[in-house]
């Protein structure tokens, strides 16, 4: 027997539910530091905190070991310009990184700053970060010295920003390279994280989810003095009292998704991302920004492939893309050639199209692995998309059933799958306001990696979660003792366990598809203050009809049905930060149907949004609120002592 | 299948068997239940035995339940239908998929 339903027919029974049931009863642990989501920034930050002799609380929704988005592995450490092998200043790396008008400067700082001195701790904790095995000796980039793997990504390029010369002889030779991207085994990396979690004595609280944060005197607004959890496992509630909490859950990306069944299906994103860290800072009176940038995902969303299971996809280095015919098409391949160039010059998805329509280029396209020099092929293939993520699994299963990468084209799904509704996403720009400590605008409250708005990838969240940590350690040692308020508590039980108290009503799924239609239809393509209106009209109607018919018969269904509150509040903020921005701005792909024009001198800022006294407020951040990022770093880190000593 | 055993159910959710476990192999360690992140399996009330596969349709195809098994073999990555990846012999031209 493998499933339910086999277990049934075997048994005549379905098996009763394999944890005790603990609905509702109160366990209160008490801590220095608590941090809400142990991915990749979180486990960083827990570390961080841990090291500087505080007590530390780890909450995680999964288990720890392998959580997050980064819990399968990753492939590249990105932005590490302080490696001994990179030809640029991290400082000015950092300046070129953010040159662009909705970014995360602090968080780009402290990235190019520390990236590298949280690589080398990695190493330290056991991650694999060098070919110590002389695997891919020969290899472009490879480093016999250090036996780094340098990526061809920020070749002599922004990858970013496409070069008419991309593929030209004698572009991106290898005297003039960047080289501040070093490829991982970041397979490696999650269990030693746990493990150092472990070792440093943090209080790791598997399958527990955070439900709400609470603030002192119940006050929305007033200082962070703690959290709440529900155990997904058992349904017991946990509160936490802490003198600092981090946040560093992710994103919302399946709000326009009309189907849960397929809700895991090709997401580059953990499938528990649901919003919960952002909803509950939102509550508790903390200042939000990007929240109306949503769009198309081209990419790994909806009810696309997997993501990597087509040649073609993001990030598929060297590999040169083909039509039926065998002929090459005009696209970078981010790999030596095109200086890891990640997207086409402009107009060539158009040309190729154009070309398709006419019979010049023959659908469908294929990855040419064969075509592809012998190390760089092992290299893609056994290196990069065996320790990227959910990608080593398809690496695993494609070789079992005789795939050779010498011998064989990978299928692409460029052009014949489309661009659809489903696909809609929240983008991921979407998050927290944060200062220079990654403080939130409320006291008490931290937000790393994903949690900040505008973030980047796994090697940011490493190095935030690492700053953010340290930073609210040191913040607690001067910080007062704090009591809980009952009333928020209850009020917060109440709403948590109203779906175990009905024996008949509507299930998560149904609420979930519910609010994905508001959504497909009133917060997508065309928005108006009409449809947006609607739009929220329409959660509104949700909340007062179908909500109170919530039901949930066991903590798992129970966690997947606050995930649908939570996914529903992050609707709405993202509504009324779509009303608040009467202007259209192509640099956000946001299109106001009623606000065509791009009013740049006023419209191009930050907008903010935040709920005081239950009220949404929005307001405005300038572009580069952070300052010169150099010196406000250096303001902020003259303690900064670097690489971590074990032992200590 | 007996006749008594034919109940009256519901249709199973899809995708239904993101892994298959090899009861052979299996030892029902349960590292895979603590493994996945998003509660797919639960254990068997049989000590011994292979997990149940509860919430498959939540699954998001991570691979670390069958990564980290320690009994090669004994839980086996089954892509659903749609998802599973197609290539072609650039001599022959015939295609095939996982
Ligand atoms: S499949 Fe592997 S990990 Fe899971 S119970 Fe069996 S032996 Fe243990
Ligand atoms: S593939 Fe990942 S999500 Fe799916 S059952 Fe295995 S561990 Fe769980």
């Amino acid at each position: 027997m493998a499933t339910w339903h086999e277990y049934l027919r075997d048994e005549g029974r379905p098996p009763a539910w394999p944890y005790q049931i603990q609905f509702g009863q109160e366990q209160l642990i008490e801590t220095d530091v608590l941090v809400i989501g142990g991915g990749i920034s979180g486990c960083w930050a827990a570390i961080a905190a841990a090291r500087q002799g505080v007590r530390v609380a780890l909450v995680e929704k999964g288990d720890v070991k392998r959580s997050g988005s980064g819990g399968p592995g990753c492939d590249h450490w990105c932005n590490a310009p302080a490696n001994p092998l990179s030809r640029v200043d991290p400082d000015e790396w950092a300046v070129h990184m953010a040159d662009r008008t909705y970014c995360n400067g602090i968080g780009l700082q402290i990235q190019n700053r520390e990236d590298f001195d949280t690589l080398l701790e990695m190493e330290q904790m056991g991650g694999k970060i060098r070919d110590t095995e002389d695997e891919f000796l020969g290899a472009e980039g490879r480093d016999d010295e250090t036996k780094f793997m340098i990526s061809p990504r920020y070749g002599t390029i922004h990858s970013y920003l496409p070069d008419p010369h991309m593929g030209e002889p004698g572009f991106n030779p290898p005297e003039k390279r960047n080289n501040v991207v070093i490829r991982v085994w970041g397979n490696t990396f999650k269990p030693v994280l746990k493990k150092e979690c472990k070792r440093l004595g943090v209080q790791v609280f598997d399958r527990v989810m955070g439900t709400s944060l609470l603030n002192e005197n119940g006050k929305q607004g007033a200082r962070v003095i703690g959290a709440t959890g529900l155990n997904g496992r058992t349904g017991e509630f946990l509160i936490f009292r802490a003198k600092a909490v981090i946040l560093a859950t992710a994103g919302a990306g399946s709000m326009w998704l009309m189907s849960m069944e397929h809700g895991g299906y090709s997401n580059m994103h953990s499938r528990n991302i649901n919003g919960d860290g952002s909803v509950m800072a939102w509550k508790a009176g903390a200042e939000l920004t990007m929240m109306e940038s949503t769009g198309v995902v081209g990419i790994a969303t909806g009810l696309k492939h997997k993501w990597y299971t087509g040649a073609g996809d993001a990030s598929y280095e060297n590999v040169p893309l083909v039509d039926a015919k065998g002929r090459r098409l005009p696209y970078p391949i981010q790999g030596w050639e095109d200086a890891g160039a990640m997207v086409p010059a402009p107009g060539t998805q158009e040309k190729v199209r154009e070309a398709i329509m006419r019979g010049e280029y023959e659908l469908p396209f294929y990855g040419d692995w064969p075509a592809m020099a012998e190390v760089e092929r092992r290299a893609t293939w056994n290196l990069m998309l065996t320790e990227e993520s959910t990608t080593r699994i398809m690496i695993k299963t494609m070789n079992e059933a005789g795939f050779d990468i010498n011998k064989d084209l990978q299928l692409s799904y460029k052009f014949i799958e489309g661009n659809s509704l489903p696909q809609w996403g929240s983008g991921g720009s979407g998050g927290l306001v944060v200062d220079w400590n990654l403080k939130t605008t409320v006291d008490g409250l931290y937000a790393v990696g994903t949690q900040m708005f505008c973030p980047e990838d796994h090697s940011y969240a490493a190095a935030t979660g690492r700053y953010g940590g340290r930073k609210a350690a040191a913040s607690v040692k001067d910080a007062g003792e704090f009591e809980l308020n009952r009333d928020q508590i209850e009020a917060e039980k109440k709403r948590i366990f109203a779906p175990t108290g009905r024996d008949r009503g509507i299930e998560w799924k149904e609420l979930h598809n519910g609010l994905s239609r508001a959504m497909q239809y009133f917060v997508s393509e065309y928005k108006t203050e009409t449809l947006l209106k609607m739009g929220l009209e329409e959660i509104e109607r949700l909340e007062a009809e179908a909500v109170p018919q919530l039901i949930a018969h066991d903590p798992h269904k129970l966690m997947r049905s606050i995930e649908d509150l939570s996914m529903m509040e992050y609707a709405k903020v993202i509504i009324h930060a779509s009303l608040a921005r009467k202007s259209s701005n192509p640099r956000m792909g946001f299109n106001r149907i009623d606000y065509p024009e791009y009013n740049q001198e006023e419209w191009e800022k930050f907008l903010t949004i935040k709920l005081v006294d239950d009220k949404v407020e929005t307001g405005y951040l300038p572009p580069r609120y952070w300052g010169d990022m150099k010196q406000q770093y250096e303001a902020y880190n003259k303690d900064y002592t670097g690489v971590y000593a074990p032992g200590n | 299948m007996s006749e008594q055993n034919v109940f009256a159910l519901p249709n199973i959710p899809t995708p239904s068997t993101p892994v298959s476990f090899n009861p052979d192999k299996c030892t029902g360690c349960n590292n895979c239940v603590e493994t996945c992140p998003i509660d797919v399996f639960i254990p068997n009330p049989k000590k011994g035995s292979p997990p149940i596969i509860l919430h498959a349709e939540e699954c998001w195809y991570c691979g670390c339940c069958v990564d980290d098994c320690p009994t090669p073999g004994a839980c086996n990555f089954n892509w659903p239908l749609p998802l599973k990846p197609r290539w072609k012999n650039k001599e022959t031209g015939e295609v095939r998929q996982v």
